[in-house]
């Protein structure tokens, strides 16, 4: 694709003023890294605070008293009952259950605020213009930019423009002013981080961005720290550790899915590849996405195949790096559920070779959410 | 002595004793960003001309190192392979990768010069 034909966010010429290197991503033409690198950026996010633009990422607002339960039929997440400002993390399924698209859903005075990967966002929005169109307004909105703010330092530098900021809750939101420019933020993100996520007037995001980059604490963050940061974070990446050719349940992503949606709750089922879900809620999966860390320092990536001690094939690594903050490697992958025990010793096959890794716990580094 | 380049962003200093030394260049490592690994070839190993000899990775991505000539490897940088970052920090000196005993000293005039080099970069 030549870089004429990828589209540009609104902050497109602050990018390439800070000297970024960008690259194609999801049809935009986006900051991979800034001078200082992606080691730095991720060192400094979870030192401090990166700001980052995820303006490519889908906003649609689902407006009207019914979207809600109009929404709860296309997803296996607790909608009906989110407060107000309340931020949930919800999955869109097909009929075998494969997961379509992540989002983020977030109830607003004015509609349940849905936040969609960039690379899905056409399909996502025409998905709930079908199944949800009667019921609801669907209602892309994409005059509006969005910032990640991540960090320790975060709340500081934010609680700068408006100090009410600080008062908010790990997935909570709400509308602020921030030194005059009005946007509604939700203190969430996908670095591990606290942080926000701030949606802004395009018109106004570069503004914006310039008083937050203006701060001692805040550096810009480009995607391939973003890429690092979520996965030492534990956080799945759509199209790499979730698509659909993998469930809820093999992504070990039931808690996203409450009890109320589940067999014998007050609205089970009703969702795509509900009966897939619940019958692998009672019966099991036959494998299962983990966490491996290997204590020698080769990367493993993406594809690499794990096998056992005997050199059976058991599973493979949907995402892998060098945990900057770690110090080792870390990856995601899916793995036979006998061997998906934390603890259990497997190996990753990079070019031929064995390197030995540990089924461990996620995320590799201690979440630090501020929960109030 | 001189220094040649490789179109794999490559380059090789050619020592007078039938040996060269072998690293990634500037652009290369400004390319690939923060190296955290790099795995290099066997002390006594022979490869091809073209033959992939090592891996240097980032945080981002794994890129192959080949080798630029067909020969010998007859010293390896253990001092890179226990700090990668050298690849970034001095690329051109204390970052170098290998050692090799050339079998057809001849190749070395298939390589590019540094103007050959920059023109290439420039144009990438």
């Amino acid at each position: 694709m030549s870089a004429a034909a990828l589209q540009q966010t609104p902050l497109h010429a602050l990018h390439l003023e800070l000297g970024a290197k960008m690259v194609p991503f999801a049809g935009y033409d986006m900051p991979v890294q800034y001078p200082t690198g992606v080691m730095a950026e991720h060192k400094h996010t979870r030192a401090a605070a990166g700001l980052f633009d995820v303006s490519h990422m889908g906003q649609v607002l689902l407006v009207g008293t019914d979207a809600a339960s109009a929404l709860e039929t296309i997803v296996p997440v607790d909608i009906v009952d989110l407060g107000l400002n309340k931020q949930r993390y919800a999955l869109f399924t097909d009929e075998h259950a494969g997961i379509l698209d992540d989002l983020m859903v977030c109830r607003r005075e004015d509609g349940l605020f849905v936040v969609v990967n960039a690379g899905c966002r056409d399909q996502d929005i025409a998905h709930m213009q079908k199944h949800l169109g009667s019921r609801c307004e669907v209602r892309p909105m994409p005059e509006r930019a969005l910032l990640a703010l991540q960090g320790p330092a975060a709340v500081t530098a934010l609680a700068r423009l408006n100090t009410d900021v600080a008062k908010l809750v790990f997935m909570t939101g709400g509308f602020f002013e921030l030194d005059g420019i009005p946007v509604y933020l939700t203190r969430s993100g996908y670095t591990g981080e606290d942080g926000y996520e701030i949606s802004v007037a395009a018109e106004q995001s570069v503004a914006l961005a310039r008083k937050l980059l203006a701060m001692d604490e805040v550096k810009p963050i480009g995607l391939g720290a973003r890429d690092s940061l979520r996965l030492e974070a534990g956080l799945c990446l759509y199209g790499h550790d979730i698509d659909t050719t993998t469930t809820p349940v093999e992504a070990a992503l039931t808690w996203a899915i409450q009890k109320v949606r589940r067999a014998g709750g007050a609205r089970a089922g009703g969702y795509p590849g509900a009966a897939v879900i619940d019958r692998q809620f009672a019966e099991g999966v036959a494998r299962k996405r983990v966490g491996l860390v290997s204590s020698e320092r080769m990367p493993v990536r993406e594809g690499c195949k794990i096998v056992d001690a005997a050199g059976q094939e058991i599973g493979v690594v949907t995402s892998g790096t060098l945990g900057p903050t770690v110090g080792k490697p870390v990856a995601l992958a899916y793995l036979a559920t006998s061997f998906a025990a934390q603890g259990t010793e497997v190996f990753a096959v990079v070019r031929d070779k064995r390197t030995p890794m540990t089924v461990s716990p996620t995320p590799f580094t201690p979440n630090n959410y501020f929960r109030g | 002595m001189s220094i040649k380049y490789t179109p794999d962003h490559e380059w090789v200093e050619v020592h007078g004793d039938g040996t060269v030394t072998v690293g990634i260049t500037v652009h290369a490592q400004d390319a690939l960003g923060d190296v955290v690994f790099v795995d290099l070839p066997e002390v006594g190993k022979s490869f091809g001309a073209k033959d992939t000899a090592g891996v240097v990775e980032s945080v981002k991505a794994a890129a192959d190192v080949y080798m630029p000539v067909s020969g010998q490897v007859v010293e390896v940088n253990e001092t890179l392979r226990n700090d990668p970052a050298l690849a970034n920090s001095d690329p051109l000196k204390a970052g170098w990768f290998f050692k090799v005993k050339l079998s057809n000293p001849a190749e070395l005039d298939g390589l590019m010069d540094s103007t050959a080099y920059d023109e290439l970069v420039k144009n990438s």
